[in-house]
């Protein structure tokens, strides 16, 4: 409400405080007015993304005139008095009146509060003992007998609410409530038995829960993954970026003896304001078992054996020569801008191959031609800010709060504020689209293109699509066809790295910045003797492997569970030749190597992600530890000149250096597209208030159409750009048209509901945010919040198979508890693509293909959500 | 404020006017057929024949102000609602929690139809066609009696689609309150209303723009709606004939404690306290007056120095009180003053919603420096420090109930200090002992020793900080533990 209030409303309004007069825009919140005037007015319940309520009475202030000749006759909260036309404040530095007030106030806080800071988390950075240190009494006058509540208790597995402790400011009720959308937190009981409560059973398994305890003023909330672990004094704290999705979040890492004790949300109002997801938050410690790489593993008689860093070079560079340039890198979608670009230059320079992808997961030749148009020419990125003014939002395989939670919060946040429109192109409504308030449109995966198509997009719209369109023939097209009516597109991965990848140039379509495969320009700094060749995506190099086309593989950071065909890529790598991994972690694939070399993890490492924006989004090394493995650079560096090739760099800065110094394919117009989309490593320290002082990044001019038409063979619509009905490849669906586009190969086409057989539907699946996915491991608390597994049909669906009375029911194997789902597309069956002990590709199940549902015979009681197992125990 | 002009004594001097109280005697007063016969709903077909803008009118100018304790001018009210927006509502408001205060209790009980009249007529007027009354929940029967109310006006016509025949339509809802006095507070209520946690809103955006289920809402006391019939009846003239300047009319004063003859008497507002005493036959024989509250326990109390002031609004704003719901409890030589405050904040600290922190602490703390003033077992200075904290309280929360908390407080201290000084060292049941102060009771056994836990007639909430579950259990161990254990469940 208030930063509404402030945006909508250009007019200034002149008020004084402190003496110190500041132009404020009309409806700011007198304690923000404060604030632009340099004055700090201490607040509790006060928060700057939340709506006002002016619950704790803190920020007290005397307003001898309201703008009108006329003052209040007694203090006003700053925080819910707006600021006026020649209004005049006075805070506790110049008004006894104020002074007092506040006093009283921070007084009456502490009587029932336990004063346990020595055994507090918050202790250190706690805004009451601060205040009560600035301006409290050095004695209580109080000396009767506190309010006493038992200690800690859980709100979730991750939550601990210390109800002693809490000043019911309400922030943790109102994030839930007007940010995250999950509302099962509420305060209960009244007078001094107020608490925050959750319904018995119902426990606070937010997505976004940790926020509450980074907001909260006081150590009332804490979380499992860091209560008791450290001292916010003793903590270093290194501003960064997120690894866990796209969104680009800016993290704030604290470590402490050479180990991460927590992440916070950074303060970036133009992507994540000041929130992130519990995921970024709690999900870091999967690199924490015994399964975590230090030394190199050689193959010695069938055996993974550690072995010298010299022997294991020598090792890998035999490998690699023996197989020439038969050799496929896949790099998976989680490597930093420079790694990729490290083992772009590596695959092209070094082994003299093309078949680079950064894809570990499905895909399509319609999807590699439509990213290289993507990344030939971006056109205008769109942006969060976008999001915000748009008037309608259209998701197509994007689930964001699954995928890309910040994004979630900004559409939510954009309905709430600007009644956004939400429309989904979905399998069903998940909480997601439900907190969105989103339309469905309820689709079998296969159809996304057709609706899409029929969809009235015009100006103001903007459709965001997600990776699992690669798996629906004709989506991303009809993605980029958006702009013909005027809308405009985004394109969001699931993973952090797969932008910055792309323009790496660690993808088989393309050299780095989108030059095409031979570029001159490219040569240029890479040298002589480039592969001509086109490259093989990733599921081609794991069919060349099988096939013996390929003999060596590169792999770095891939899990065989994540491609569309499991056994597919086992067999592959079993074939092969000869086998590198660079991990980690163990994994399956490593597990599978001739040759596995450890890199150092990310808080280990420097360098930058671009996030869905196109936003470069630096990454800091947060832990310089002596004697760990080196950086994946570095690494491959080594290799390099074990082969006899250098490498060219050997650090991030070089490798972004080097890679920055390439130019984009000729655009006519270079307005400095990326200036504005970029974001600068803030201060450590917050800026006092965020939505005021920090100035929203301006709108990146649109460059001009780019003249250089997409590589032929995947010509789609360039991203974006003005409408070009010559250019862009018309929607597979609309048939007139697609006599005159190129041809564009299409995946394996979906299920036709029509041709199902008997007992079958069309499979539906997407993962969710918090599933059995390795980077979660060994943190129980956080998969704990995972939604509850079931499988879903609606009511005619179930009935047309005869699972009315099912409670569970198999696919292809896998059993799930069975969920009548009014709003699930018909003869869809939807299942969560993986969660622990499930796996529907390890399964060999592929969404839009027919799947028979069956009933399990005999009915096991239904699991209770609550009790869901959660624990790696299945992973 | 200057002293009030008495525009029309009664010439007759007679000193009662029963309005809305003149039939509260009558057989079955509550049922449709006696309060036609007695000339109901002969307000609302005069008024149904007028445009609503005209009835507005009438109210507005009969200078009606609101009888819930403010005192707001009830037509300017109404004429806040935008006219041209809809759907609006009417709710009045029937919660009635105040200590001390009982007008419209007794008005549901025995003539629910002049509500549901005022209540179609102010519909009219402002063009509501959904109105609602939220009604203490404890109130058990009067909610029955207003149900049924409702329910025969309903057959009658005179509510529906087409009130009268008139094109009008109008439904009213009664809701049942679940026993919080904040969910008087109108916002509270509103939020109640709604199903939510009954706290105060924001303001703004006012009721009046954005009320229940943000839409236009107009909020009046059942006491305000229900004086609207007489007023179209007797049109405006007849209400102005009638009390101050600026406080017009007649209204019902509710007199409790030690009166000879307690109960509601309705009289212009230029009657005096002392002339109401009089009527309610004097204080207890044998006695005489100590204090008074005169508008219900959150109005500071006045002595027999105030025995002669004017019952209207401006009067008692210039001794530094409220005329509040005119609830004036009377309490004679026998009371000890410290313990009636003790009792009242104990019943603020348990109303207390909790959102704010002066009210939500604040009362913590004075109930408990009370309680070792009532045993006598203050420190010195306590009394000052009470003043301190009311002052951290007073004027910085964030409704108006923590006001009303402490302006017992901060009023009886004044004008009794030296009682609250005794409690350094005697216990208020020694200095003034409890029994001779029960107003009914048979003599008490002597109970100079009470064991904090005994029942005390006079103080049925005497238990612990009045935080008790209701099923007679308390938590006084919670603040009398010195070690501070508790338990889950029994305390908080
Ligand atoms: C704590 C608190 C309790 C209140 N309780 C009542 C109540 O029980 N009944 C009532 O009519 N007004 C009550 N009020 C006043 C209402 O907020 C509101 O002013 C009144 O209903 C307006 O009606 P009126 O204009 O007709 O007086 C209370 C106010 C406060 C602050
Ligand atoms: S919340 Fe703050 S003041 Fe309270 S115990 Fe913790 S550190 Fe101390
Ligand atoms: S738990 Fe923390 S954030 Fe929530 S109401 Fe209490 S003090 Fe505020
Ligand atoms: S003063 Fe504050 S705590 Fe007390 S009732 Fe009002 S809002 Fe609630
Ligand atoms: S910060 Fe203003 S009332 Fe809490």
């Amino acid at each position: 409400m208030t930063e509404t209030a402030v945006k909508a409303n250009p007019e200034l309004v002149t008020v004084t405080v402190d003496g110190r007069a500041v132009e404020v825009p009309k409806g700011t919140p007198v304690i923000r007015a404060a604030e632009l005037a340099g004055v700090v007015i201490p607040r509790f319940c006060d928060h700057p993304l939340l709506e006002p309520i002016g619950a704790c009475r803190q920020c007290l202030v005397e307003i001898p005139d309201a703008g009108n000749g006329r003052g209040f006759p007694v203090p006003q909260a700053s925080c819910t008095t707006v600021a006026a036309q020649g209004m005049r404040v006075e805070t506790a530095a110049t008004s006894a009146k104020a002074k007092a007030a506040q006093e009283g106030v921070l007084e009456l806080l502490l009587i029932n509060h336990p004063l346990d800071c020595p055994i507090c988390d918050k202790g250190g950075e706690c805004p009451l003992q601060n205040q009560a240190m600035a301006q409290g009494r050095l004695q209580s006058r109080f000396d009767g007998v506190k309010r006493r509540f038992p200690k800690s208790q859980p709100l979730s597995a991750q939550l601990w609410l210390d109800r002693e402790r809490c000043v019911l400011c309400s922030r943790c009720v109102r994030f839930a409530d007007q940010i995250a959308g999950d509302d099962q937190l509420s305060l209960v009981e009244r007078g001094a038995r107020s608490q925050v409560a959750v319904q018995p059973g119902q426990p606070f398994t937010s997505y976004f829960a940790g926020n509450t305890v980074q907001i909260c003023p006081v150590g009332a909330l804490t979380s499992q993954s860091y209560r008791f672990a450290a001292r916010p004094f003793d903590l270093v704290s290194t501003v960064t970026t997120c690894e866990g999705c796209a969104a680009g979040c800016q993290l704030r890492v604290d470590h402490r003896h050479y180990q991460v004790k927590r992440r916070l949300a950074g303060d970036l109002p133009a992507v994540n304001q000041e929130w992130n997801c519990d995921r970024g938050r709690f999900g870091f410690v999967s690199e924490r078992g015994p399964d975590r790489l230090t030394v190199p593993l050689l193959r010695r008689d069938g055996q993974l054996v550690e072995a010298s860093w010299t022997e294991a070079l020598a090792a890998a560079a035999a490998g690699l020569s023996r197989a020439g340039a038969a050799v496929g890198v896949l790099t998976g979608g989680r490597l930093t801008r420079e790694t990729a670009y490290a083992h772009a230059r590596f695959a092209r320079a070094v082994l003299g191959s093309n078949d680079i992808d950064f894809r570990a997961r499905a895909l399509s030749a319609e999807e590699t031609g439509f990213l290289a148009a993507w990344q030939t020419d971006p056109g205008q990125p769109v942006t969060y800010a976008d999001l915000d003014q748009a008037e309608q939002v259209v998701l197509v395989g994007l689930e964001p709060e699954d995928e890309a939670p910040i994004v979630f919060l900004r559409l939510r946040r954009a309905v709430r504020q600007h009644r956004l429109q939400v429309t989904t192109i979905a399998a069903r409504r998940s909480p997601g689209s439900a907190k969105l308030d989103a339309r469905l449109i309820a689709t079998a995966p296969g159809q996304e293109a057709a609706q899409l198509a029929a969809l009235d997009l015009g100006a103001g719209s903007i459709v965001l699509g997600g990776e699992r369109l690669a798996q629906s023939p004709g989506a991303l097209t009809a993605l980029a066809a958006v702009v013909r009516k005027g809308g405009r597109w985004a394109w969001l991965p699931r993973r952090p790295g797969e932008v910055g990848a792309l323009e790496a140039g660690a993808f088989p379509a393309l050299w780095p910045q989108g030059q095409p495969v031979g570029s001159e320009a490219v040569a240029r700094v890479w040298g002589s003797g480039l592969p001509t060749a086109p490259g093989r995506d990733s599921l081609a190099q794991v069919a060349a492997l099988a096939d013996g086309s390929l003999r060596a593989a590169v792999w770095s950071g891939v899990e065989l569970a994540d491609l569309p065909d499991p056994a597919a890529a086992r067999a592959g790598l079993e074939r092969a030749d000869f086998v590198l991994s660079l991990e980690r972690r163990l994994s399956e694939a490593a597990q599978l190597a001739d040759v596995v070399l450890p890199v150092a993890p990310l808080e280990e490492t420097s360098g930058s992600f671009r996030n869905w924006e196109r936003r470069l989004s630096p990454v800091a090394q947060v832990i310089g530890r002596p004697g760990t493995p080196m950086t994946e650079i570095r690494v491959l560096a080594a290799l390099a000149d074990a082969l006899g090739v250098p490498l060219g760099f050997r650090t991030p800065d070089e490798a972004a250096a080097e890679l920055d110094q390439i130019e984009p394919p000729a655009r006519p117009a270079e307005a400095a597209p990326d200036a504005a989309a970029t974001t600068p490593v803030a201060a450590v320290v917050p800026a006092p208030d965020p939505a005021l002082t920090t100035p929203v990044a301006a709108a990146v001019p649109a460059p001009a159409r780019a003249a250089v038409p997409a590589p032929a063979v995947w010509t789609v619509g360039p991203a974006n750009a003005a409408p070009d009905p010559v250019l862009a490849t018309p929607v597979v669906a609309d048939p007139a048209a697609e006599a005159a586009g190129p041809a564009i190969p299409a995946p394996a086409a979906p299920a036709d509901p029509a041709a199902l057989g008997p007992g079958e539907a069309v499979l539906a699946t997407w993962r969710e945010l918090l599933d059995d996915a390795r980077l979660l491991d060994h943190e129980p608390a956080l998969r704990a919040s995972a939604r509850p597994v079931a499988a879903r049909l609606n009511p005619a669906t179930a009935a047309a198979l005869g699972l009315d009375d099912a409670r569970r029911v198999t696919l292809g194997g896998l059993e799930f508890d069975l969920v009548i789902d009014p709003t699930v597309a018909d003869n869809v069956v939807w299942a969560p693509s993986r969660a622990p002990g499930l796996n529907l590709a390890v399964a060999g199940l592929t969404p839009g293909r027919a799947v028979a549902v069956t009933p399990v015979a005999v009915a096991p009681a239904a699991v209770d959500p609550a009790e869901r197992p959660s624990e790696e125990a299945q992973a | 404020m200057t002293a009030p002009t008495i525009t029309a004594p009664p010439a007759d001097e007679q000193l009662l006017v029963p309005v809305l109280t003149a039939d509260w005697g009558q057989p079955e007063s509550w049922k449709l057929a006696q309060y036609e016969a007695r000339g109901g709903y002969r307000g609302l077909r005069a008024a149904l024949v007028r445009p609503p803008a005209e009835v507005m009118a009438e109210v507005k100018d009969s200078q009606l102000r609101g009888r819930g304790g403010a005192g707001f001018p009830t037509g300017l009210k109404w004429s806040f609602v935008p006219g041209d927006l809809s759907p609006k509502y009417l709710v009045v408001n029937g919660d009635e929690s105040e200590p001390g205060t009982c007008k419209d209790v007794p008005l549901l009980m025995a003539s629910p139809h002049t509500l549901v009249e005022g209540i179609i007529i102010a519909s009219y007027a402002i063009g509501v066609n959904q109105a609602f009354v939220y009604v203490r929940g404890e109130a058990l029967h009067p909610i029955r009696r207003l149900r049924a109310a409702v329910a025969e006006a309903r057959a009658a016509g005179y509510l529906g689609t087409d009130v009268l025949g008139s094109g009008f339509s109008l439904d009213i809802v009664v809701h049942a309150g679940a026993g919080a006095y904040i969910c008087g507070e109108e916002t509270a209520l509103l939020n109640s209303l709604e199903g939510r946690r009954g706290q105060p809103r924001l303001r703004p955006p006012f009721p009046a723009v954005a009320g229940l289920y943000a839409k236009p809402t107009v909020i009046n006391n059942v006491e305000s709606i229900a004086t609207v019939p007489a007023i179209i009846n007797h049109g405006k003239d007849w209400f102005l004939s009638m009390g101050t300047e600026r406080s017009r009319g007649m209204t019902i004063y509710s007199l409790s404690g030690h009166v000879r003859h307690p109960g509601q008497y309705e009289a212009p507002l230029t009657i005096t306290f002392r002339q109401l005493l009089d009527l309610a036959g004097g204080v207890r024989q044998g006695h005489k007056l100590k204090f008074f509250t005169p508008g219900g326990s959150s109005t500071p109390i006045l002595t027999e120095d105030n025995l002669d002031i004017v019952l209207d609004y401006e009067s008692l704003a210039a001794a530094g009180t409220m005329l509040g719901t005119k609830a004036l409890q009377v309490f004679d030589d026998t009371t000890s003053v410290v313990r009636t405050t003790l009792r009242w904040v104990e019943f603020y600290q348990h109303e207390s919603c909790g959102k704010c922190t002066p009210c939500r602490e604040g009362t913590w703390w004075l109930v408990q420096l009370l309680r070792r003033l009532e045993a006598g077992q203050g420190h010195p200075g306590d009394v000052d420090l009470l003043l301190s904290v009311a002052q951290s309280i007073n004027g910085q929360s964030f409704c108006p109930l923590a006001a009303g908390a402490v302006a017992c407080v901060t009023s009886a201290v004044k004008h009794f200090r030296e009682e609250f000084e005794a409690g350094y060292h005697t216990p208020a049941w020694e200095y003034l002992p409890y029994a001779a102060s029960a107003a009914f009771a048979e003599p008490a056994p002597d109970r100079s020793q009470p064991a904090r836990s005994a029942p005390d007639p006079a103080a049925p909430d005497q238990a612990g900080a009045g935080q008790g579950d209701g099923a007679g259990r308390s938590d006084e161990a919670s603040q009398t533990d010195p070690a501070g254990r508790t338990d889950e469940g029994v305390t908080l």
